[in-house]
């Protein structure tokens, strides 16, 4: 079944003191596919991906990222896999304030050494890619939410990651613009053939996804994986009415 | 779409408002915009076009003797056009949907002591595909498509919102029903 997993979870537990947020969390994301994690508010959704990403590190179970435990690695190992191989979008951008648009879309290459002027000319092709040709040389204080949140997909698309994790990306954004960062998003990652974990409580952003899980009480709830996916509905119709009920 | 039936006639006489039309051509547009793969029969415009004449809404030039039926020129009536704007005008009947299939489906399962949390996680992947369907027309098609597919994907969510909502209160519910 996990065969063409790029990542995945298996049987992950994680408590913040008392609380148990991870409950035996299973769920595995097949090599370009765009996922989307759903769930109500303090469903372990956003947890699940810190766990997946190896920011956090679970009390029991494994994270596998192609073939490799990355539950077992050290913080060093799993935070150069971070910066080289992850992306990230965040509900608030979270861009560096202090750096211009450009500067904060050329971090992630930075970080891993690339030098300043290659860093940024690979940063500036992705402005007018994303629709903010002109705004190079702002910092988060002149953008727009809209603007900034594409600045901040930029930052996480720019080392061509294997994984982009979006935490609820659209969450501060009105519905138009949030629907044109989706849109980006998901035109981009499949360009490039990033696989999405994408964190949302929103059908709506969801429906940009090619598959749901729904996390609750800390377990992931496949609805295909349980029979219950929508190409069974018919069947189960089918079967229903030969057992009469 | 609801209303789709009732607002034909309407929508027919708002394209006569635009300009006079033969009965081809404004099944061509109709078609174009407002059809979305369930394009108008034939006999159903000219059906409609002459209930609009019969009742004044329409008036009919340029007969060409000989052409057929297809040759008359509809041009809307001053009666037309005032039922256009008032229809246009008024507000659509908000549907507060209280009888619901779904909402049937889920009491009664209840009553029956029936797995009512798995018909509704059935209902929510169901929605969710058609999501996504609406979804892909909205990102590969024209904006008058994204205008339609929003609409219905609105009202899906909201189905969703009352999905989730309901799946939470089950065990209250079912203590309710089963009195």
């Amino acid at each position: 079944m996990t065969d063409t997993a790029i990542i995945e979870a298996r049987d992950v537990v994680l408590s913040f003191g008392q609380t148990p947020a991870l409950r035996g969390a299973d769920v595995a994301v097949n090599a370009g596919e765009i996922l989307a994690v759903m769930g109500p508010s303090g469903s372990g959704k956003s947890t699940l991906l810190h766990c997946l990403a190896g920011i956090l590190l679970p009390d029991s179970g494994e994270i596998h990222f192609a073939g490799r435990r990355l539950d077992s690695m050290g913080e060093a190992e799993r935070s150069t896999l971070r910066r080289d191989r992850f992306g990230f979008v965040f509900q608030f951008g979270q861009l560096v304030p202090e750096l211009t648009a450009e500067e904060n879309v050329a971090l992630p290459l930075l970080l891993g050494g690339t030098r300043r002027a290659e860093a940024l000319k690979q940063a500036r092709t992705w402005f007018g890619r994303l629709g903010l040709d002109g705004l190079e040389q702002r910092r988060s204080g002149e953008l727009s939410g809209g603007q900034a949140q594409r600045v901040a997909l930029a930052r996480g698309l720019v080392n061509r990651p294997e994984i982009l994790f979006a935490d609820e990306p659209t969450g501060s954004l009105d519905s138009l613009t949030g629907e044109q960062v989706m849109d980006l998003m998901v035109t981009v990652a499949r360009e490039q053939g990033t696989t999405v974990v994408l964190v949302t409580h929103e059908p709506r952003v969801a429906a940009y996804a090619d598959r749901e899980v729904i996390v609750r009480d800390g377990r992931v709830h496949s609805l295909a994986a349980e029979g219950i996916g929508a190409e069974r509905i018919g069947a189960e119709r089918i079967g229903a009415e030969r057992t009469g009920s | 779409m609801y209303g789709h039936s009732m607002s034909v006639p309407l929508t027919l006489l708002g394209l006569l408002e635009r300009a006079p039309s033969h009965g081809y051509d404004l099944k061509r547009d109709y078609d174009a915009v407002f059809g979305r793969g369930k394009p108008l029969p034939f006999g159903q415009v000219y059906a409609t076009l002459g209930r609009l004449a019969r009742d004044g809404k329409v008036v009919i030039s340029d007969v060409e003797p000989g052409d057929g039926p297809e040759r008359k020129r509809y041009i809307i009536t001053e009666l037309g056009a005032t039922e256009v704007e008032t229809w246009l005008t008024d507000p659509v009947e908000p549907e507060p949907h209280l009888q619901t299939v779904l909402f049937t489906k889920v009491v009664l399962a209840l009553m029956l002591d029936r797995p009512a949390a798995h018909y509704l996680d059935t209902q929510r992947a169901a929605h969710l595909k058609r999501m996504r369907e609406l979804t892909e027309i909205k990102r590969s098609g024209s904006l008058v498509d994204a205008l339609l597919a929003d609409h219905g994907l609105f009202h899906l969510e909201a189905d969703l919102r009352w999905i989730e909502l309901t799946a939470a209160r089950l065990d209250a519910l079912a203590r309710e029903v089963r009195r």
